[in-house]
């Protein structure tokens, strides 16, 4: 019998932190897992181990982690680092892998916490060395204070090209220009959301301290930017696009070694889909959700999804939602009842609306056209393990693989070692413009464990746990 | 070409990449070490030989895949470093028949 555990978090982000801290304050045995070697999820990744003048330039949001995990520490509740999880069942039996051993752990309730990831899309020359995610390269500033030897362009979407662009510039790292890839005329549907985002917070203020500050640095921004393409052999050399001033379209090279690309992130999905939990098509935020109710409770019974999860709200959401999941789990267990769990969880619910109020502000706003969805140019690959081009998936659509299933079988697209994370998306899209039909149609590929490769030996000492 | 922000302050460990010994800070990540490197591209694909790099730098894309101590198929950017690790650029489906 695998060992058991009250509450197992998966994610050690704002959203699982505060579920641990809030069940292991409660009384649960609560067990935190996370692949990282330290606890913070992506925004607060590596906040007890940076050095105090990093964590300075990276700025006050970003110091904020501290009290988090501080809290968590002092909570009572397991962190287990290094642990990656590698299956997820309805039965709740988790699969995990820890200093290269694997293992399966049961749990009577599971909180999934394992956050979002950076959107794939794919433009000529995405392949190349030199082209990284914005987010990626953030890590590499966080964890490291490693950073792009000569000056980037950073392109895309979304208010983390901004902020890294503005965590740059305080740290003295020269960014030759910022392309703002979402569509100008954006600016005119999301305007009528605006007084609602203003009272969220001061999301939208800092943007606009991060724009002017880079403004005032000297960095360019290039706004309505399309036919984004990196051009280089062997790595990148130059980025082309075009863009728009006073309605007049323009063509543009910048040379440049390293472009740091961003369309905004996803929920990591692979753990809620082969647990088996609904998931719904979310028009605002243009991607698969798992569907959760205001205690981040799924279909399936004793799992709940929290954070970014679940839907992207941004990092204080998820601190509120970590919480609810929490009460519902110790009601569950009868530590706490259903009126406690009511009147402690209104403060965060209260909270949590209150905070979310920006995001249709930034959805409509940094809303990505079909032209970034599904890719154009017939010989961008899409497929990056398995190197399979957009054209080579259109024609297998025609000759009618006409769901992403079916293409995937067909041309091996998806199957390899990512297992499909960086162009599930994609092909869905594709798959739905050919036939016109719109996205939600077409769930994205079927999910199995392991949901990360695992080795011959791995598999074999498992076998070995077991017994 | 990626580089350091400031001098390496803390314990370091003495790696080997690509046949150069090299001091890293002791808990950075392979990839982090490969890149201030300046290894350029960390892998080529085993079907047209292209060269790549890493790209997510949090485990989900598989570009950062390279040899660490003979072993094919490591997530450079999941691994860290560690006294006396050899590092190598994964050459197509890597291990000895690459
Ligand atoms: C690369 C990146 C950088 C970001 N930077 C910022 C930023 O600077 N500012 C900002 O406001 N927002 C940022 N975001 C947005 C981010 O999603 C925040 O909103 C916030 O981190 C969400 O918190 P969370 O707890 O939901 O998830 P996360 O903070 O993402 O935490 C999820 C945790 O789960 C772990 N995990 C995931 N899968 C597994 C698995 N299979 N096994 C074990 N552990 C697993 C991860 O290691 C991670 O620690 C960033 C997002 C990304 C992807
Ligand atoms: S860089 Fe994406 S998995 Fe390592």
């Amino acid at each position: 019998m695998p060992k058991s555990y009250q509450l197992v978090v998966i994610g050690a982000g704002p959203g699982g932190l505060c579920a641990a801290t809030t069940a292991a304050q409660l009384g649960m045995d609560v067990v935190v897992l996370d692949e990282q070697s330290s606890p913070g999820g992506q925004i607060y990744r590596a906040i007890t181990r940076t050095p105090a003048d990093r964590s300075a330039l990276l700025g006050a949001d970003y110091q904020r982690g501290a009290s988090l995990v501080e809290a968590f520490k002092t909570s009572g509740a397991q962190y287990w680092p290094q642990t990656t999880v590698w299956s997820l069942n309805a039965q709740h039996q988790i699969g995990i892998l820890r200093q290269g051993q694997a293992s399966i752990i049961q749990a009577e309730r599971v909180i999934v916490a394992s956050g979002a990831m950076e959107r794939p899309v794919p433009f000529p020359g995405w392949t190349l060395p030199g082209v990284m995610n914005v987010g990626a390269a953030q890590i590499l500033l966080k964890t490291s204070g490693v950073v792009p030897a000569s000056g980037m362009v950073i392109a895309g979407t979304g208010p983390l090209p901004l902020l890294v662009a503005w965590q740059y510039l305080r740290a003295g790292v020269s960014v030759k220009a910022i392309l703002e890839c979402s569509p100008t005329n954006n600016l005119w549907r999301a305007a009528p959301r605006l007084p609602q985002a203003l009272r969220a917070g001061d999301y939208i203020a800092r943007g606009l301290k991060y724009t002017v500050d880079l403004l005032k640095g000297g960095v360019p921004i290039y706004y309505g930017v399309s036919r984004l393409q990196a051009q280089g052999n062997d790595q990148v050399e130059a980025v082309n696009f075009g863009w728009e001033r006073f309605g007049i379209a323009r063509q543009k090279t910048l040379s440049t070694n390293h472009l740091l690309v961003h369309f905004g992130v996803i929920p990591r999905t692979n753990l809620t889909r082969s647990a088996g939990c609904h998931h719904v098509w979310d028009r605002g935020q243009q991607c698969w959700c798992p569907q959760v109710d205001e205690w981040g409770n799924t279909n399936v019974p004793g799992l709940a999804v929290v954070g970014d999860n679940a839907g992207i709200g941004g990092a204080r959401s998820a601190e509120h939602s970590g919480r609810l999941a929490a009460l519902e789990a110790a009601r569950s267990v009868h530590l706490i009842s259903r009126q406690q769990r009511d009147s402690q969880g209104q403060d965060d619910q209260n909270w949590m609306r209150k905070d979310l109020r920006v995001r249709p502000f930034l959805e409509t706003l940094y809303r990505l056209p079909d032209s970034l969805l599904v890719p154009s140019d017939d010989d961008t690959i899409v497929c990056r393990c398995e190197e399979i081009s957009a054209g080579a998936i259109r024609r297998a659509v025609h000759e009618g693989h006409s769901d992403p299933n079916q293409v995937k079988f067909f041309l091996r697209c998806g199957m390899g070692p990512c297992q499909g994370r960086q162009c599930a998306s994609v092909v869905a899209h594709m798959v739905a413009a050919e036939n016109k039909r719109p996205v939600s149609d077409y769930p994205p590929f079927r999910v199995r464990p392991p949901i990360r490769p695992l080795s011959i030996a791995q598999l074999a000492d498992l076998g070995g746990a077991e017994e | 070409m990626f580089k350091r922000l400031n001098e390496i302050e803390g314990p370091t460990v003495t790696i080997n990449i690509e046949g150069a010994d090299v001091q890293v800070p002791e808990g950075e990540t392979v990839a982090a070490a490969a890149l201030v490197h300046h290894l350029g591209y960390t892998r080529t694909t085993s079907l047209s030989g292209a060269p790549r790099s890493p790209l997510c730098m949090m485990g989900v894309c598989f570009e950062c895949l390279m040899e660490v101590d003979g072993s094919p198929n490591q997530q450079a950017c999941q691994v860290q470093v560690k006294a006396g690790m050899t590092i190598r650029r994964q050459q197509g489906v890597g291990g000895t028949d690459a």
